[in-house]
């Protein structure tokens, strides 16, 4: 099982320019003495030489180096506690300079920083049942989204980890996935096993909570239609659609990391399917 | 004579000749009739007894009014002939004779009569001559006498005006005298303590002296007076500071001193004073009954207590107080109030305290009586000083405490039924360890549904007390208004049924979700006594509240239907719950068993695996425990058929549909197509639904749950041949047992077919066993 992953892992954002390249083995992870692996995870930032990988209850930072075609164990961590603890989910954080990287095991949700490989928060009971997936809000830097078992969709402030910032509780299974838009953060994609994709709008807890803020450059458009934008009633928390066109369940939602209004889904049917954010939503995001 | 004849005629009135011929009778009968006849205005001629035909005026009628014997004799002459001449001439003799003979027979009879009257009338003349004679006499006499009285009153004239004067003198002399011994006999009455006396006098003697002062003798008298007096006073001063004596006594005090003329203002400050140290000192004495030490009397007592010594006392002076200084005005009674008000204050915050220590015990007769006592004795110094507003203070604090007691009335509530459930957790687990599940569950409910209901009514009960008749405060407005409506019924009552409710579901939403915090069956417990609150308590106990409490008050309060709404839907959200729980439980032993097995080195399978056996046996519980509070429920029909054709069919149209082709390589998208297309026309399966308050529907939320988590758990695996084929006896085995507890057992075979099938994509090398193997696989074990 590691051995099929990980060059899997290694393609995606290479293959992300082109597509054409067939594929090539370029280094490989030897975590054989960790157990298995149940994610790999790159470094958001820098040069793309960092990778972590989380294999049963270690979390270990890879270094690969280019020349030699070797990825070096930089350093490790693992999880003590009764039971069998297993990671089931990690994302690296795209704030903090890339120090921080965010895992889920069971039902908590912790917190790692990656210069010292220690435990900086851990959420406890962060869902009734195992954790699924997380996510970063890529403009909040202290914003963390994470889904599970328990149906729900979960909002945390890392700072405050007693009680979720927000909670949905729009699914009727487990929800498996979870995922912010890269650029317009109040949206967010859930992908479930009840079949269903779920696109939220999450306004009040976004960057943007009181739509789309002011830039300089196009200060004078805007200043036109402020009047009408106040008439608007503000933008509410809520589901925009729900997208039932899946037979099976779905595993995995993502957005494109082109068109910040592409998203796709994928469900146990093979079936991949692709939408767009409705353009209602999509213009009164931009105007 | 012939008219003499006629006389005694029915013309002459019957009644002058009663010795009349009896022929005359009917005659005289008719003639009676026919006056009356007359007066009735009916015509004489219409009687029937005249002949007809005759003429009342007729002159030749020989009993007519207007008979003339002229015309008569010359009627007959003419017209009879001699014989019947003759004949009326011998008729008319005897009849002649007859009343001659008559008339003789009367004078005889009455000569008597007319004899005696004449010698009656004789006598009587002799008598008047005597009475005159007297008459003169008595006249001489009056005059007589007129003429002595006459000279004796000319004599006495001068003599009474002499008499008159004498007395006038006396009189002078008698007051004269009064004032000079005055100043002695003050003196004496206030040596021996008659100050009343002493008073009296003074008043008495004072305007006169005050008029002749410019006398020397009456100045020196008035001196003397007013240095008495002034002594006088001061006495009645001293007794009054000393202030040992009763209230009755003071009174008298300040009445004697103000009938001496002391300056009201300054009497009326004092005399409040005084009262002041003594209602203190009653204060005090309550005070230190309501002190530290703990065996303080009864409220009952304590209220009894202030009653008489305080609001006795207030009542006494303040009556006295309006007694004597109503000259006053407004103005004193205005100190008196404000006097009343700041003691008032004072007793009200003792009381209030006193009554705060009473809120913890659950006594409410002995509290209401005390409540009784203490408003009933205000009464009265709340009507001598209205301007104080005692009456309405008191109120106040009555409906304070009332208001305390809905509320502690409302926490006794609240702790009850969070012991009932703490005796239910505990019965809960009691037969666990006893190893038999559950069968007390029906009567646990009945159990905490009947005690949650005596306490209401106990409840309802001990706050009645306040609005019963008798209580001297019920009839204010308050307690006939608001206290019943919002406070009985929406505060405690409905206030109880809201805190029930949301109790209840603080167990759905407890962090440990996990279910370990509470017990399931406790859950399904809450869910139906909500469910049958919803249906009929609620409504009951509402009722109840109304019928006790006549509610008159027109504010809104909430209708049994929304509370109902709200029993109904924590009901649905605890049996929610409940599934969810129960799921999860199946679900992780599930879930475990699939994790923690390496499927890709088992062996080929001879048995069904423990796990599943033991999810059918927590299945039949769970159906058990359900089934003892919730009904049936409704199945779709189709799934009344036996367990074996329905397996038959199940078993059969998997294996030539579906898995025959499936699990050979070559057509793998077959497989996929398939299930596909199947899925199209089935329905989508809501996992996590509500649930309806039916046992079947219940377990089918719970079958879902758990059969969705193998589907999903056995997707994460690989499996080899005889994981496979184990999958698919273990399947089957959950095929053979759940269909009869759910509502529609084409979801089972739905779900259990997408576990193998599942498999099977996750089997590289998928080699399914024979239907008949797993069946007598399934059947052994």
């Amino acid at each position: 099982m590691p051995k099929e992953l990980e060059p899997g892992s290694h393609e995606s954002p290479d293959d992300s320019s082109s597509t054409a390249h067939s594929l090539e083995l370029l280094c490989h992870l030897d975590d054989t003495a960790h157990g298995s692996t149940a994610c790999v995870t790159w470094e958001p930032t820098g040069d793309g030489k960092k990778v972590i990988s989380l294999a049963d209850n270690h979390i270990l930072l890879w270094d690969l180096q280019e020349s030699s075609g070797q990825a070096v164990l930089a350093s490790s961590a693992s999880l003590e506690g009764k039971g069998q603890l297993k990671f089931t989910s990690g994302r690296w954080s795209p704030h903090h300079a890339g120090t921080q990287v965010a895992t889920a095991s069971d039902t908590t949700v912790r917190g790692w920083d990656t210069r010292s490989m220690s435990q900086i928060y851990c959420i406890e009971n962060a869902h009734g049942q195992l954790v699924r997936d997380l996510d970063f809000n890529p403009n909040k830097q202290y914003y963390l989204a994470s889904c599970g078992d328990d149906c729900k969709v979960k909002f945390w402030d890392t700072r405050n980890v007693t009680e979720p910032v927000k909670t949905l509780e729009e699914h009727s299974h487990w929800v498996w996935s979870i995922r912010y838009n890269h650029s317009h953060d109040q949206l967010v994609l859930t992908g479930s096993s009840d079949s269903r994709v779920i696109l939220s709008n999450m306004v009040s807890i976004s960057s943007e909570p009181f739509g789309h803020l002011v830039d300089d450059d196009d200060l004078s458009d805007q200043e036109e239609r402020r009047p009408e934008e106040k008439s608007q009633e503000p933008p509410r928390d809520g589901v925009i659609a729900t997208y039932e066109e899946h037979e099976d369940s779905v595993y995995a939602a993502d957005w494109s990391s082109a068109d910040p209004w592409l998203f796709a889904s994928l469900s146990y049917d093979g079936r991949l399917v692709i939408n767009r954010v409705p353009r209602a939503l999509k213009y009164h995001i931009l105007l | 004579m012939a008219a003499g004849a006629a006389g005694p005629g029915p013309g002459s009135g019957p009644g002058d000749s009663p010795e009349g011929p009896e022929a005359e009778a009917p005659e005289r009968r008719r003639k009676a009739h026919g006056m009356l006849k007359l007066y009735y205005g009916l015509s004489e001629g219409e009687t029937a007894g005249r002949p007809p035909g005759s003429d009342p005026l007729d002159p030749t009628d020989l009993n007519g009014a207007h008979f003339d014997p002229e015309v008569y004799l010359d009627k007959l002459r003419r017209e009879c002939p001699l014989a019947q001449l003759m004949d009326s001439e011998t008729d008319m003799v005897r009849q002649i004779r007859a009343l001659d003979s008559d008339m003789q027979t009367l004078v005889y009879e009455n000569y008597n009569k007319f004899i005696s009257a004449t010698d009656t009338i004789r006598k009587m003349k002799n008598d008047f001559r005597k009475m005159e004679d007297e008459m003169d006499r008595l006249a001489t006499n009056m005059a007589v006498i007129t003429d002595f009285s006459a000279r004796i009153s000319a004599t006495l004239q001068d003599r009474h005006e002499r008499i008159t004067k004498l007395a006038g003198v006396h009189a002078l002399l008698r007051k004269l005298q009064f004032l000079f011994e005055l100043p002695s006999c003050l003196t004496k009455c206030v040596e021996l303590g008659a100050y009343g006396q002493a008073v009296r006098y003074q008043g008495r003697a004072r305007a006169v002296l005050q008029q002749y002062q410019h006398l020397p003798s009456f100045r020196a008298i008035q001196d003397d007076c007013q240095v008495i007096t002034a002594r006088l006073a001061q006495q009645l001063r001293q007794r009054f500071r000393e202030g040992g004596s009763g209230a009755p006594e003071q009174a008298e005090c300040v009445e004697l001193l103000l009938a001496l003329g002391e300056p009201a203002e300054e009497l009326c400050a004092e005399f409040l004073e005084h009262a002041r140290g003594r209602l203190e000192a009653e204060l005090r004495s309550l005070e230190a009954e309501l002190g530290p030490s703990p065996p303080a009397p009864d409220v009952l007592e304590f209220t009894d207590h202030g009653g008489s010594g305080f609001v006795g006392g207030l009542c006494q002076v303040a009556s006295a107080y309006q007694e004597l200084f109503a000259a006053q005005g407004p103005a004193g009674a205005e100190k008196l109030a404000a006097f009343a008000r700041e003691l008032g204050g004072r007793y009200f915050a003792l009381v209030e305290r006193r009554l705060a220590q009473e809120q913890g015990s659950g006594d409410n007769s002995l509290l209401v009586r005390a409540l009784d006592r203490f408003h009933r004795r205000l009464r009265a110094p709340g009507a001598l000083l209205a301007a104080a507003g005692l009456a309405e203070a008191a109120t106040e604090i009555v409906e304070r405490v009332a208001r305390e007691r809905l509320g502690h009335h409302l926490q006794g509530l609240r702790a009850a039924f969070l012991g009932c459930l703490t005796d239910v957790r505990q019965a809960l687990a009691a037969p666990r360890l006893a190893g038999k599940e559950g069968p007390g569950l029906a009567e646990l409910l009945a159990n905490v549904a009947s005690s949650i209901l005596s306490h209401i009514k106990a409840s309802l009960a001990a706050v009645h007390l306040f609005t019963a008749k008798e209580v001297s405060f019920s009839n204010k407005p308050y307690f006939r208004g608001e206290f019943c409506s919002q406070g009985v019924r929406e505060g405690l009552i409905v206030g109880f049924i809201r805190s029930m409710c949301q109790t209840a579901q603080s167990f759905c939403d407890s962090p440990g979700e996990k279910g370990g915090a509470t017990p399931p069956a406790l859950l399904l417990l809450l869910s139906r006594l909500c469910l049958d609150y919803e249906t009929a308590t609620i409504s009951y106990i509402l009722t109840l509240t109304d019928e006790q409490f006549l509610v008159q008050d027109q504010s809104p309060v909430t209708p049994v239907s929304a509370l109902c709404a709200e029993a109904r839907e924590t009901a649905r959200r605890l049996l929610t719950h409940y599934v969810k729980v129960q799921g999860l439980v199946i679900s992780q032993m599930l879930r475990k068993s699939v994790e923690t097995r390496d499927w890709l080195s088992t062996l080929e399978p001879r048995n069904v695996r423990a796990v599943m056996k033991r999810v059918v046996e927590d299945t039949t519980a769970i159906d058990v425990q359900v089934g003892l509070l919730y009904e049936e429920g409704v199945r779709k029909a189709q799934s009344s058929d036996s367990s074996k054709r329905t397996f038959s069919v199940y078993s059969s149209s998997r294996q030539q549909g579906r898995y025959a082709p499936s699990y050979t390589p070559s057509a793998p998208m077959d497989t996929n197509l398939l299930s596909n297309i199947q899925k199209l026309f089935s329905e989508r399966i809501d996992v996590f639904s509500p649930v309806e308050f039916n046992k079947v529907s219940v377990l089918t939320g719970i079958i879902k749950i758990s059969l969705k988590t193998l589907l999903e758990c056995v997707r994460l695996r690989t499996f080899g041949r005889f994981g496979l084929q184990q999958v698919q006896v273990d399947c089957h085995f959950l095929q053979l047992y759940l269909w009869r507890f759910v509502a529609d057992e084409e979801l089972v075979h739905l779900l259990l077919d997408e576990v193998v099938a599942s498999a099977a994509l996750r089997c590289p090398d998928p080699v399914p066993m024979e239907p008949s193997v797993v069946e007598v696989i399934c059947e052994r074990g």
